[in-house]
């Protein structure tokens, strides 16, 4: 099965190359291997879902290419500029797992520090955060502080922070995780009706086979740790998509035979986090 | 509970009143000394005439002065000596104990060695309300600032955060609650030392004034500057206690 599809690479608007990954740990001479040797491209304007069991890696894997991390070995391209441990503004926006809004910060002046460090003028500042929050249904809760707002409505404001730096690749680390399973789909649906205007790179982790799914191009499943790319399902449906996509035959059988796919490393995950035979308390 | 606190004032009163009332009938019965303990009166008396003095004013100011640069610089080292310790988590498992445990050191034995370095002038007393203030303030700055969520700073950090820019909007917003305690105890521990400083050893200043009215035996002179001393730490904390409540009202919105 061939790990690296790769595209044309002038097309590619991220590159992973041969991306390895350690963590110094005790007991562990070589310390832990958490990333084998990732290679994958992304195309410009593809929606990638990483997924995998929880541990294999995926949030690592997103935050080197963002370039908050440094890999052991390898490297990652983004524009054809090498990412190495820094993190490039211009080019990445992150949305991450929890809700980062600086909870000392109203909602409108978290999207004014977010373009202001990023180097917009002032003037756009206003306009650029409220036409942001107009597209999640959020204008008016522009004077609000984070923690006055519901989880499910801080993801959406934290996901309008995210796109409206209008930055061309968007790395988002599992951002709908807090929502109950219904909530995740309907700002799925958003997500989709946003994306599909923008025409930006997503990088998306998730665990949930139904989101991934629904949102992605081509989703990248990957094994229990040490992580590797196990292998790459295309979607094949255009965007935006309606909820009924959901509903459709096609969209069941991704679902089961990824769901297939994650099974066995789902079960290579949990017997390694069980305790080894023999051992006591650790 | 508005009757509680009605109950709480009241007896907050009644114990000043019963406080006040004891100092009357100790003097007035003669079971104290008037050379130790002067009547009530007396000392108002003695208070009323101070203020008209301009010995008075320039005493006030001195000392008012020495303490604005004792606790502007306590406020410079500390929360600058914090921010740096908190850069790695190794220089802040070195230090964080160094100067946790010189804040246990009385520093008063060490007050004649200000002397010696900064002379019987203002100086001296400037250093040594600095040195004393510089403690809890780098403290509670350590504390804050190592208390940071790194959620937020990898956030800051993937918008292209500049380290200023990290520490002006992330680091200190949420370092500030704690940095505001620091603040609060820095600021009463450089009154105190600022003052018991001026009446061990000076020239000049409220302290001395105390120190020097003793001295010479003039009970009611000496008493008429403690009260004032006492009416400024009792308005400076009702003034810090309103500013911490607006600061908290507010923080209460965002957390």
């Amino acid at each position: 099965m061939p790990v690296d599809t790769a595209p044309d690479l002038a097309d590619a608007a991220i590159s992973i190359r041969g991306v390895t990954q350690r963590y110094a740990a005790a007991g562990a001479a070589d310390g832990v291997l958490a990333l084998d040797n990732i290679s994958l491209d992304i195309r410009r304007g593809e929606f990638v879902c990483l997924l995998g069991p929880s541990g294999c890696g995926k949030s690592t894997l997103l935050n080197i290419v963002g370039g908050l991390f440094k890999p052991t070995s390898g490297e990652v391209l983004v524009g054809g500029r090498r990412v190495d441990g820094a993190p490039h503004p211009d080019e990445i926006a992150f949305v991450f797992q929890e809700s980062t809004l600086f909870p000392w910060y109203t909602i409108i002046e978290n999207f004014r520090i977010a373009l202001k460090l990023r180097g917009v003028a002032k003037s756009e500042w206003d306009d650029r955060a409220m036409e942001a929050l107009r597209a999640v249904g959020m204008a008016s809760f522009a004077r609000h502080y984070p923690n006055q707002l519901s989880v499910g409505m801080r993801q959406r404001v934290n996901m309008a922070r995210g796109i409206c730096v209008e930055t061309n690749i968007l790395l988002m680390d599992e951002p709908f995780a807090a929502l109950d399973e219904q909530s995740r789909m309907v700002l799925g649906e958003d997500l989709s009706i946003l994306l599909a205007k923008t025409g930006k790179t997503i990088v998306f982790v998730t665990h949930s086979l139904a989101e991934a799914v629904f949102l992605s191009d081509r989703i990248a499943v990957m094994t229990a740790r040490p992580g590797r790319i196990k292998t790459i399902v295309d979607v094949n449906e255009p965007h935006p998509r309606a909820p009924d996509f959901m509903l459709a035959p096609r969209f069941g059988e991704l679902r089961n035979d990824l769901f297939a796919m994650l099974r066995e490393e789902i079960r290579v995950a949990m017997a390694s986090q069980r305790d080894p035979v023999g051992g006591g308390v650790t | 509970m508005k009757s509680d606190v009605v109950a709480q004032r009241t007896i907050q009163l009644a114990f000043l009143a019963i406080a006040g009332g004891a100092w009357w009938f100790a003097t007035s019965s003669g079971a104290i000394s008037r050379l130790f303990l002067p009547a009530p009166d007396a000392v108002y008396a003695a208070l009323s005439r101070l203020v008209g003095t301009n010995q008075f004013w320039n005493a006030v100011q001195i000392t008012l002065a020495t303490i604005a640069k004792a606790y502007g610089l306590a406020i410079v080292a500390g929360v600058l000596a914090g921010y740096l310790v908190t850069r790695s988590r190794f220089w802040m498992e070195v230090f964080e104990p160094i100067i946790a445990g010189l804040f246990t050191i009385p520093i008063t034995l060490f007050f004649p060695m200000f002397i010696l370095f900064f002379g019987i002038g203002p100086g001296s007393k400037v250093a040594y309300g600095a040195t004393y203030a510089f403690f809890p303030i780098a403290l509670n700055t350590i504390a804050g600032l190592a208390g940071a969520d790194e959620k937020y700073l990898r956030a800051a950090r993937s918008m292209g955060a500049s380290r200023f820019d990290v520490f002006r909007h992330v680091l200190l917003p949420s370092a500030f609650p704690v940095l505001l305690t620091g603040l609060r105890v820095g600021f009463f521990i450089c009154f105190a030392s600022v003052l018991g400083g001026e009446a061990l050893a000076s020239i000049a200043g409220v302290g001395r004034n105390i120190a020097l009215a003793a001295e010479l035996m003039e009970s009611a002179r000496m008493y008429a500057w403690i009260t004032f001393v006492v009416l400024t730490a009792v308005s400076l904390n009702l003034l810090v206690t309103s500013i911490e409540n607006r600061v908290a009202k507010a923080e209460g919105m965002s957390r």
